[in-house]
C-alpha cells in the first residue's frame, strides 16, 4: 500500500477525534439528559418503592426483565460476529468488527443494569456475588440468578478484552499523531506500543486466543440469561429449547442492531468509502438466515404446545395466539418475520435503507418476543384464579427509553474517542490484497513467458 | 423431627374468610387499599379461591383456600439467589426477609402463587395500626413474603413444652387460619405422627394435593367428595 493512502486513510479515521462540530455537543446534551432522567426515574423509583411499577401479582417481572434480555441479546451483535468472521478470516469484516464489539461492551453493561434496577431492594445487590462476608453467607449456587451474574462478568470480561486488545496499535497511532495531554493520555492507553514484530506477534496471538474462547462463552451467556426462565416450573418457560432459541434470537437481534450502528455511523461519520453497501448485504445475508432460523424456533415452540395440547401451557399459547397479547404477537411475527425475509431475500431490495428498515423491525420484534415469553405466562400459571395482567406505568417506560439514548450516548462518545474504524487492520487488508493482486499478475507474467 | 402439614376438608368450608381475617391479624399482613388491590397488589397469605361449577340453573359453587403448600420439593426455594428462601430442618418453607432483596424470582416459580411482594412499605388504616403482633415482624419496602404455617406459634408451642419438659401434643399448635375457622375445617399437626389429626386426615380417601402432577410434594392436603366424571 502506498504512503498516500495509508495517510489518506488514517486522515479519514482520525478526524472524528480531532473535529469536533457543535452537533456532536448538542447530541451529547440531548442524550445525556435522557439519561439522567433515566437515573432520576429510577431513584424515584427506589425512594417512593416498587409499586410505582405496573408489576402486580403475578406479574413479578415484566419490563425491566424484558429490557435485561433484550439488551444481553444485543451484546450478541459484537464480539460474538466479529469472532466468527476473524476466525473464517473474512476480508469484508476488518472496518466491521470495532463498531461491533463496542455494542457488545456497552448492550452488556446496560443489560446487566436490569436484573439491579429490577431488585426490590437494590441496594443489596452484592448479595447476589460470592464476597468475603464476615457472617460466612455466599450466595445460592443453584439459582440461575447466580449463574447470570458468572455468565454475564466472564462475557463482559472477555468482549472488553476482545475489544480493547486490536485497539492498542490504533492508540498508539493517535499517540504518534497528537500533542500535549491528547499524546499523553493516548500513550498510556497504548501500553508502550511500538509495532516491533514481537509485539504484533503477540498481539495476534492474543487476539486468536480471544477469538476463540469467546464464542462459547457467547454462546453459554445467553443460553444462561434462557435458564432464568426454563428453570422455573411455568408454563411455556419449562422448555428445553430455550438456550439455542435464545441465543438464536441474541445473535438476530444483535445483527439488527449492528446494521443499524453501521448506517447511522457511516451517515454521520462520513466513513462511506469504508463502510460499503456490501457490507450491509453481507450482513443482511446473515440477518435473513437468523430471521428464517428464529422463524423456525418460534414455529416448533409454538407447534409442540399446541400439539402437546397441556391444559396450562394452551392456555399460554392461547393468549398470546388469540388473547390480549394477540396484536404484539402477530406484530412481533410480521416484524420480525415477514418484513425481513422479504426485504432481505430480494437481492434488489437488499440495499443499506432495506437492511436498516429490516433492522429496525427486528429490534421492536425481538423486543416484544422478550415480552411475549415474561408476561404471558406469569398472567397464566396454574390456578386461573390467580391470574393476571400488566400494563407498564411511566416510571419503567421512561427507564427504558432512557437505556436506548444511553447505549447511543456511549456509542456517540465511544467513537468520539476512538477511531470506530480498526485503522490497522483496514491497512493490513489492504496490504494483504495489495500483494494477491502482484502475485496474481506476476503469474499472468509468467504464464506468458514460460 | 417433626413435619408440619394440614389438610382442609372442602366439603365443610362455608367461604366464610374468616381464617382470611385470622392470617391477616396474626401476621401483621398490610391491607393495601382498594386502590392498590384493583392493580394487584392484594396480599393475602392465605386467600379463598371461588369455582363455580356447572352452568345456571346448576350451579355449584366451591371454595379452596390456599396457603403456602409448604411443599417438599418446592420450586421457590432453589431459585433463590440469596437463601432467602430456604427449607427448615422440619419442613416448613421458610422466608428470611431480612435477606431478601426482592428479585421475585421465588413468586414466578411459585405455581400456587402464594408468594406476595412489599410493593410499598406497608401501612394499615386506624385503629388497625394499633393491633400488630409483636411476636411478627413487620415487612419493609422490597422484600416478599409469604404464610409460614404461623411459625412464631409452632416455635412458641415448643417453647412452653421443652419448658414443662413434655412432647409437644396433637392440637397444642394452632395457626390462626386453623383457630379462626368457623366450621372447623382446617386441621394442623404432625405429618410424622400417624396418630395425629392431620395425619389421619391425609390419608383420608378423599384427600388430595394441589397440583399434584408437577411434583412439588406439598403438605397441605385437600379432602373432597370424589365424584366419577
Amino acid at each position: 500500500m502506498s504512503e498516500a493512502s495509508s495517510r489518506k486513510l488514517s486522515d479519514d479515521l482520525l478526524r472524528p477525534l480531532l473535529q469536533t462540530s457543535w452537533r456532536f455537543y448538542v447530541l451529547v446534551a440531548f442524550l445525556g439528559s435522557i439519561v439522567l432522567m433515566g437515573l432520576g426515574t429510577w431513584a424515584y423509583q427506589m425512594f417512593n418503592g416498587f409499586g410505582v411499577t405496573g408489576i402486580n401479582n403475578p406479574i413479578f417481572w415484566a419490563f425491566y426483565i424484558t429490557n435485561f434480555v433484550f439488551w444481553i441479546g444485543i451484546s450478541h451483535a459484537g464480539t460474538l460476529i466479529s469472532a466468527i468472521l476473524r476466525l473464517v478470516n473474512a476480508g469484508w469484516r476488518r472496518p466491521v468488527t470495532r463498531c461491533a464489539e463496542v455494542i457488545t461492551a456497552f448492550a452488556l453493561m446496560i443489560g446487566a443494569l436490569f436484573p439491579i434496577i429490577h431488585l426490590g431492594r437494590p441496594w443489596l445487590f452484592f448479595w447476589l456475588m460470592p464476597y468475603p462476608s464476615s457472617r460466612l453467607i455466599w450466595p445460592n449456587f443453584r439459582s440461575p440468578l447466580v449463574w447470570d451474574f458468572f455468565a454475564i462478568t466472564t462475557y463482559l470480561t472477555g468482549s472488553v478484552l476482545f475489544l480493547v486488545l486490536p485497539m492498542i496499535p490504533d492508540f498508539a497511532l493517535v499517540r504518534d499523531r497528537t500533542t500535549g495531554l491528547r499524546s499523553r493520555v493516548y500513550g498510556m492507553l497504548a501500553l508502550g506500543w511500538q509495532g516491533t514484530p514481537k509485539q504484533w506477534h503477540r498481539l495476534e496471538s492474543a487476539m486468536s486466543i480471544m477469538a476463540i474462547a469467546i464464542i462459547p462463552v457467547a454462546v453459554s451467556v445467553h443460553t444462561i440469561v434462557s435458564f432464568d426462565f426454563s428453570m422455573a416450573p411455568v408454563p411455556m418457560w419449562h422448555s428445553t429449547m430455550f438456550g439455542p432459541y435464545f441465543v438464536a434470537g441474541a445473535i438476530f437481534s444483535g445483527i439488527a442492531g449492528l446494521i443499524i450502528a453501521m448506517a447511522a455511523l457511516r451517515k454521520f461519520l462520513h466513513i462511506e468509502e469504508y463502510l460499503h453497501p456490501v457490507h450491509f448485504q453481507n450482513l443482511g445475508k446473515l440477518l435473513l438466515m437468523m430471521s428464517l432460523l428464529w422463524g423456525y424456533f418460534v414455529f416448533a415452540e409454538r407447534l409442540t404446545v399446541w400439539y402437546g395440547n397441556e391444559s396450562a401451557e394452551i392456555q399460554v399459547l392461547r393468549a398470546t395466539q388469540k388473547g390480549s397479547f394477540a396484536p404484539l404477537y402477530w406484530t412481533m411475527v410480521v416484524v420480525n418475520f415477514v418484513i425481513p425475509v422479504t426485504i432481505l431475500s430480494i437481492r434488489k431490495l437488499r440495499t443499506i435503507t432495506g437492511c436498516v428498515i429490516a433492522s429496525c423491525g427486528v429490534l421492536v420484534g425481538m423486543w416484544l418476543e422478550r415480552f411475549l415469553i415474561v408476561v404471558p405466562s406469569l398472567g397464566h400459571k396454574y390456578l386461573p384464579y390467580s391470574w393476571g395482567t400488566y400494563r407498564p406505568r411511566p416510571v419503567e417506560i421512561l427507564i427504558t427509553i432512557s437505556t436506548f439514548a444511553a447505549m447511543t450516548l456511549l456509542y456517540t462518545l465511544f467513537a468520539k474517542f476512538v477511531p470506530i474504524i480498526s485503522i490497522w487492520e483496514l491497512k493490513v487488508g489492504e496490504q494483504e490484497t495489495h500483494e494477491t493482486a502482484l502475485q496474481r499478475s506476476g503469474r499472468a507474467l509468467g504464464e506468458a513467458h514460460p | 423431627m417433626h413435619k408440619w402439614g394440614m389438610a382442609v376438608d372442602l366439603d365443610t368450608c362455608t367461604g366464610c374468610g374468616a381464617c382470611v381475617t385470622a392470617c391477616h391479624a396474626e401476621n401483621n399482613i398490610p391491607t393495601v387499599g382498594p386502590e392498590q388491590a384493583a392493580r394487584g397488589r392484594a396480599m393475602h397469605w392465605l386467600r379463598v379461591e371461588r369455582y363455580w361449577e356447572g352452568d345456571f340453573p346448576d350451579v355449584r359453587l366451591k371454595f379452596r383456600p390456599v396457603m403456602c403448600q409448604q411443599c417438599d420439593a418446592a420450586p421457590c426455594e432453589p431459585v433463590c439467589p440469596t437463601y432467602a428462601s430456604h427449607h427448615t430442618a422440619e419442613g416448613l418453607n421458610a422466608q428470611v426477609y431480612n435477606r431478601c432483596i426482592g428479585t421475585r424470582y421465588c413468586a414466578n416459580a411459585c405455581p400456587y402463587n402464594v408468594r406476595f411482594f412489599e410493593f410499598f412499605n406497608p401501612q394499615w388504616p386506624k385503629p388497625l395500626h394499633l393491633q400488630l403482633n409483636p411476636d411478627v415482624s413487620v415487612r419493609e419496602v422490597g422484600v416478599m413474603e409469604k404464610c409460614t404455617f404461623c411459625v412464631q406459634r409452632i416455635n412458641a408451642a415448643s417453647i412452653d413444652a421443652k419448658a414443662e419438659k413434655r412432647e409437644l401434643k396433637d392440637g397444642d399448635i394452632k395457626p390462626a387460619c386453623v383457630q379462626g375457622c368457623s366450621v372447623k375445617a382446617m386441621a394442623f399437626g404432625d405429618l410424622n405422627d400417624p396418630e395425629s389429626e392431620v395425619s389421619r386426615l391425609s390419608r383420608s380417601p378423599r384427600g388430595g394435593k394441589l397440583l399434584d402432577d408437577l411434583g412439588t410434594r406439598p403438605k397441605v392436603t385437600y379432602l373432597e367428595r370424589q365424584t366419577q366424571v
